[in-house]
């Protein structure tokens, strides 16, 4: 049951995509390039899809909990710290490089485009590298504190 | 500033982005999960944190989000919506370097433009707001150094 709302949630969310075209790279770097021709398509879909996710999240948080399981899982909103910061800016950088975000990096892969399978190809061991890096890292920093509460969230 | 009005697609954006933000709160109102792709992608890797709530139970879920994605182009295809073409701007080794770049930033950063720029902003998170900012500045300034100062060739 699980496993099916989240197979229908990421065809949606694809579907999504696909539609604002936002799986082609072109409009996304048209979106970045302000001072250049600048196209405000991708301002549009952030804002539409917002709205509808603020409604979505006011609703399961007022509720207390989701609907086909017991536990609403959600990440804590602070602090902004190194990490948050450093690792959007390399996330930012290479946006404006390639175009692709994960999201639609996966959609126009299935969509059979060779670019963006070596995106995705590359982007898989970037996540894969962090994953280490960032085990190893709060690993480190526990067995430095005597604190455990530090990677508790 | 100039608007490319022949590129503003207004209308395909907000249906587009009405079915992301539906798909959102579809899937935080029925599992209680946040849709952010490069952490649902992120975990099911190699060397994800073990100990988050319930990793074990969480495989399954995530593996058919991903297959949702993966099966959008296929839905697309067999009705009537068009796949836009896909045009990259630059070669591969800059794609590489650039799915280098997006696949560590986003897991030392925890989130995208799904899980913070959809999600995080739409549920008040400081966090999400700010990781959007910085990540959206980044990215104008990329672009600005490669479209304006180098000119980086197709």
């Amino acid at each position: 049951m699980k496993a099916i709302a989240a197979f229908l949630c990421g065809l949606t969310l694809g579907v999504g995509l696909i539609v604002s075209q936002m799986t082609n790279p072109a409009k996304v770097i048209g979106f970045l390039d302000i001072t250049g021709r600048w196209d405000p398509s991708l301002g549009v879909v952030m804002g539409s899809a917002l709205l509808v996710a603020a409604a979505g999240f006011a609703w399961v948080e007022r509720r207390g909990r989701p609907m086909l399981s017991g536990d609403l899982a959600l990440p804590p909103r602070w602090p902004v710290d190194g990490r948050l910061l450093g690792g959007a800016a390399l996330f930012g950088v290479g946006w404006g490089i390639g175009g692709f975000c994960p999201g639609p990096a996966l959609v126009a892969t299935a969509g059979l485009s060779i670019d963006a399978a070596i995106f995705t190809a590359a982007m898989l061991f970037g996540m894969a590298v962090a994953n280490r890096l960032v085990e190893g890292a709060s690993a480190a920093r526990r067995a430095f504190s005597r604190e455990p509460s530090d990677s508790a969230q | 500033m100039t608007i490319d009005w022949p590129a503003f697609t207004p209308g395909s954006a907000l249906i587009g982005g009405l079915l992301i933000g539906f798909a959102a709160a579809f899937l935080v109102l029925s599992i209680g999960r946040i849709a952010g792709i490069s952490g649902i992608l992120g975990n099911l890797l190699p060397g994800a944190p073990a100990g988050r709530p319930g990793s074990g139970g969480e495989r399954g879920w995530r593996l058919a989000f991903v297959l949702g994605l993966l099966a959008a182009p296929g839905l697309a295809a067999v009705s009537a919506v068009p796949m836009p073409p896909v045009e990259t701007l630059v070669d591969w080794p800059w794609l590489v370097a650039a799915g280098l770049l997006v696949g560590l930033g986003t897991r030392i950063g925890s989130g995208c433009t799904s899980g913070h720029g959809v999600c995080g902003i739409a549920r008040g998170s400081l966090r999400g707001l700010i990781a959007t900012l910085t990540f959206m500045a980044f990215g104008i300034a990329t672009v600005f150094v490669l479209e304006h100062l180098l000119r980086v060739p197709a």
